[in-house]
């Protein structure tokens, strides 16, 4: 196969898997909106998707907050801004590493499981099994996923802020020295509506994301185990690459003017 | 001749590999019908285009006198409620319990309630030779002769009109495939079902099937009564059902 040929069916298997994605993305959400409700798997997943993944998205948030504290601390010292701390860490917090750091850490943890348990339903036919019983199995197996994860997303988040945010505090005011209600009054006074719309916005689209890429790359696994391991691979580095490339597009568009 | 099941020329392929040829086959009510063939003839491939789950390039497929080979999805809810399935691996799903598994058609395709739809499962495991103890059990703590039992009580939950077992006998030891066969044919008789089996093992053949049908290269080749099968003047049906490896089916061995 010659060059040409290779980036000719290179840019046509893009193509088409944009193309399948899509059509599997528009039946999912059409079923999201579709009778029947499955209510008791919509609140299986919440559980799984947002309150089993708090302990790390927690972490992640706390040890972050107080890592950028320092870091600004010590940035600012160059230029005589250290009072500048409360205000960059809550802003650099909601706006960006709260919402980033959850869904890349969500994604890590759920697309995977998704594609993991999506890919072993596939390869040992109990999606057709769904089928053959008379169950719809986008509305019974994604659905329920695809909600849960966009409406826990924010939710999560809103947390990861405020223990983000939490993390500057403790070491602000612990090891750098300010002054407990100094660095609240900076913290609430820069805070915006908007960076928390901007916020929350991040979270349900990054949600949305990590379950589709999990239940798309699961659902169409074949070939056994080493099928499903590849399922489980490209959902998480798809759903993190299409993180990072909304929260570009919605930064630019939010705060680019 | 009204047929319950009826395909016509139905063709299949898989981008140059082609699996179904043009498939003709008829299957009247009541009527078990056991289609025989080797590995990758395509008798999968055929069941799974009657429920639905694969679209053929070509042909017809009738249920009852309607045509279902391009029904969507979404118009296909009266059609399925026709039919159970036993798969081949049981496919059982591994977050439900076993009573769960039975019950699923009965609860999330009928809307009935747990409470009688439990009732109706344990019903049902006892037919296959299950005890109520075993319902709350998960499939992961089953033996595969019981998953299979545990699959065949749910393909007859919803007391289907039609019924395929996917080589319902791979797998298990010869006494626990007898069983097997046996359940297969009391439950039948019972419902009064219309069946499709696909399978290697010819003591299923002789056990469960009305009439036998054989797929060589996505064709159906020889088509008769059970009865005929040992004097059907084919050779690729006699090198089969007597599991020889000299006659017309050459199997592509790579030899060292």
């Amino acid at each position: 196969m010659n060059f040409l040929q290779y980036i000719g069916r290179f840019f046509i298997d893009l193509l088409a898997q944009i193309g399948r994605l899509s059509v599997f993305a528009k039946d999912a959400v059409v079923a999201i909106f579709s009778p029947p409700f499955y209510f008791r798997l919509l609140w299986q997943q919440m559980l799984h998707i947002g309150y089993f993944s708090l302990p790390v998205v927690g972490m992640t948030a706390l040890f972050t907050g107080a890592a950028l504290a320092q870091q600004i601390y010590v940035g600012g010292e160059r230029f005589n801004a250290e009072s500048t701390v409360a205000s960059v860490v809550v802003i650099a917090i909601v706006r960006e590493l709260g919402p980033v750091l959850a869904g890349l850490m969500v994604a890590g943890r759920v697309s995977s499981a998704m594609a993991a348990e999506l890919g072993t339903m596939r390869v040992t036919e109990q999606i057709d099994a769904l089928v053959t019983l008379n169950t719809d199995p986008f509305k019974y197996l994604i659905a329920p996923r695809l909600l849960a994860a966009v409406i826990v997303l924010p939710l999560l988040v809103l947390v990861a802020n405020i223990i983000g945010v939490l993390g500057g505090f403790i070491i602000g005011t612990q090891k750098l020295g300010f002054n407990v209600s100094v660095y609240l009054n900076n913290t609430v006074d820069f805070l915006e509506a908007a960076d928390v719309e901007s916020s929350l916005i991040k979270a349900a689209v990054f949600g949305f994301f990590v379950a589709l890429m999990g239940s798309y790359h699961g659902y169409h696994s074949s070939g056994g185990a080493e099928g499903v391991g590849k399922a489980t691979t490209n959902a998480v580095v798809s759903a993190f690459i299409l993180i990072l490339l909304s929260n570009l597009i919605i930064t630019v568009n939010m705060f680019g003017n | 001749m009204a047929y319950k099941i009826k395909l016509e020329n139905v063709h299949k392929a898989f981008g140059r590999k082609v699996v179904l040829d043009g498939v003709t086959l008829g299957v009247e009510k009541g009527e078990s019908l056991v289609v025989i063939g080797g590995s990758g003839t395509g008798k999968s491939v055929m069941l799974k285009s009657i429920l639905g789950l694969i679209t053929p390039d070509q042909g017809s497929i009738k249920i009852d006198d309607r045509e279902v080979t391009h029904l969507a999805a979404t118009k296909r809810k009266d059609i399925m409620s026709k039919f159970g399935m036993l798969f081949q691996g049981a496919a059982l799903f591994d977050s439900l319990s076993i009573w769960q598994n039975v019950a699923f058609g009965l609860i999330e395709s009928q809307g009935m309630k747990k409470t009688d739809a439990k009732e109706i499962a344990i019903e049902k495991l006892r037919r296959v030779g299950l005890t109520p103890d075993v319902a709350e059990l998960f499939p992961s703590e089953l033996s595969g002769g019981m998953q299979k039992r545990v699959g065949l009580a749910r393909a007859i939950a919803t007391d289907p009109e039609i019924i395929f077992f996917d080589e319902p006998t791979t797998g298990l030891d010869p006494i626990m495939a007898d069983v097997i066969n046996d359940l297969i044919v009391e439950c039948v008789k019972d419902l009064g079902a219309t069946t499709i089996t696909i399978t290697h093992d010819m003591s299923s053949v002789r056990k469960i099937a009305d009439k036998a049908a054989m797929l060589f290269k996505g064709k159906i080749i020889w088509h008769g009564p059970r009865s005929e099968i040992d004097h059907s003047n084919n050779d690729y049906v006699d090198q089969f059902i007597h599991g020889r490896a000299d006659g017309p089916i050459q199997m592509e061995v790579l030899k060292p």
